[in-house]
């Protein structure tokens, strides 16, 4: 029952979200700053995951192909697939829910504890309009950080591949070129798009109907964490069902 | 002029206000007092209409808050001015960033024009130096300050301030009990205080009700305060001995 008054909520918050737009030269500024506290500023730490990840995601494969039947090539195959399918979009996603989510949460939930939700309504703005909007529309560039993480992951495969000796270079470019089906990435981008969707109203809703003082921000965030990793691992489940198979 | 009739509020089938009845004058400055948990800061929020309530008619001049379309309402708003206990300043804005954000939000002045007028309204309210500095350089007292010109930028009709005196010194206190007091004349506004300073009781409180347990109990002036007879407003606001000795010596003058 709780569940579904939640679910209720959030559905109203969404619907509220798109009504009653607040001014464009605001808004403009406003979808800058997320664009810039969201994006931007996540690309050095996706950078660095993606990359280190990759290569240990190659190191694996070519550990665990001792037989000396299985070509070598399998290691580009087999970073590539995990890369593009899984390691970008989803991975990434649940590391942005951590470091995105809690942001957006704890933010919009200080505003609460603080009055400056209170401030704004008494002045008249959509609050779902003017907080949670701006934060949609820098997320839809989401699947832009998800292709710097495809990028970086390949090429750390690569690189650890390469330099460690477990396969040439011309193995690896010939596994990345093998069975190469390009729906494979749209199906990538699909997702990270539907993510990041949940990426910026799920923290939203935590933060806005956050209760209690400073001890309430810090409890929101940690559930919105949960709420978001658990909404991403099912609209996976769930996109792979519809377009995959 | 704001006028309460008959107003209830309830939460979770417990009843926060019960049959509140006044009016607050335009051009006067009025003011809710009562003990915490007394129903002053619901009361002020279900004026502002941030709370919805359960029986009762608030009345702006004459239009009743309940029947208004959200066009009226939104227009209402913009007449509004709130002073939150915490001032409720923008964080990520500077103190000038701050004032200008209702005329940007809600008027199509220009950048200079807007700039001019948060300008007059910081310097109304003697705070200088300060434009490009964040809420979190900002004293308790220059954050009230800030949240006054906010207020008044969009020269309200009403202004409604929630315990401006917390977490002030008596000193600064009595400044910004005084400015608000000023501003209301010189810009004739309706102006609802919740306070349980008595210092703000004595020195501006043209309009006083006292709220105990959610029930209207008393209202006067601050010169009826020192006469009244009523049991619950000398337990409340003669509570210290200094009061006290106050009293005695305007009661023999």
């Amino acid at each position: 029952m709780k569940l579904l008054f939640h679910f209720g909520r959030y559905f109203l918050m969404i619907q509220k979200t798109f009504k009653k737009f607040t001014k464009w030269t605001m808004l403009k500024e406003l979808i800058f700053r997320e664009i810039d506290d969201l994006i931007i500023r996540s690309i050095g730490i996706i950078s660095f995951l993606s990359f280190f990840v990759g290569g240990v995601v190659a190191i694996q494969t070519a550990i665990n192909i001792d037989n000396p039947l299985l070509p070598s090539y399998l290691i580009g195959f087999t970073t590539r697939q995990s890369i593009i399918l899984e390691f970008a979009p989803t991975f990434i996603s649940v590391i942005m829910a951590g470091k995105v989510g809690s942001f957006i949460t704890s933010s919009i939930g200080t505003m609460k504890v603080t009055e400056q939700i209170d401030a704004l309504k008494v002045m008249g703005v959509n609050t779902y309009n003017y907080l949670i909007f701006p934060k949609i529309i820098a997320l839809t560039l989401f699947p832009f950080l998800i292709t710097i993480a495809m990028f970086l992951g390949i090429f750390g495969g690569y690189v650890a591949c390469v330099s460690g000796g477990f396969s040439s270079h011309a193995d690896f470019v010939e596994g990345l070129q093998l069975d190469f089906i390009p729906f494979h990435v749209t199906y990538a981008f699909i997702k990270s798009f539907i993510f990041a969707l949940i990426l910026a109203t799920v923290p939203s809703y935590h933060g806005y109907f956050m209760e209690g003082g400073a001890l309430g921000v810090g409890k929101a965030s940690t559930t919105s964490f949960i709420w978001t990793s658990v909404s991403i691992i099912i609209a996976n489940s769930l996109i792979t069902n519809i377009l995959l198979t | 002029m704001i006028k309460i009739d008959g107003l209830k509020k309830m939460f979770n089938n417990s009843i926060v206000l019960n049959d509140i009845d006044t009016a607050f004058e335009k051009g006067k400055t009025n003011l809710i007092i009562g003990q915490s948990g007394s129903g002053k800061t619901v009361l002020l929020k279900c004026i502002l209409g941030l709370f919805e309530i359960e029986k009762g008619k608030i009345i702006f001049d004459n239009k009743i808050l309940a029947s208004m379309s959200s066009i009226e309402r939104s227009k209402l708003r913009q007449d509004m001015g709130m002073v939150f206990q915490g001032s409720a300043l923008f964080d990520s804005m500077n103190v000038i960033e701050n004032v200008m954000f209702p005329m940007k939000m809600f008027t199509d002045k220009s950048n200079d024009e807007i700039n001019e007028r948060a300008n007059i309204a910081i310097n109304r309210v003697n705070l200088v130096n300060s434009n490009s500095k964040f809420p979190s350089e900002l004293s308790g007292g220059m954050k009230k300050r800030v949240a006054i010109a906010r207020a008044i930028v969009m020269n309200p009709k009403y202004l409604f301030c929630d315990e401006p005196n917390s977490g002030l010194d008596p000193k600064t206190s009595i400044l910004i009990d005084n400015l608000i007091n000023e501003i209301t004349k010189e810009f004739n506004i309706t102006t609802v205080i919740n306070s349980h300073d008595m210092n703000s009781v004595m020195e501006i409180g043209e309009k006083i009700i006292f709220l105990e347990d959610g029930i209207k109990k008393w209202e006067g002036t601050n010169k009826d305060i020192f006469n009244t007879e009523n049991e619950s407003v000398t337990k409340f606001v003669y509570s210290s001995e200094l009061f006290k000795k106050v009293r005695k010596v305007y009661l023999k003058k």
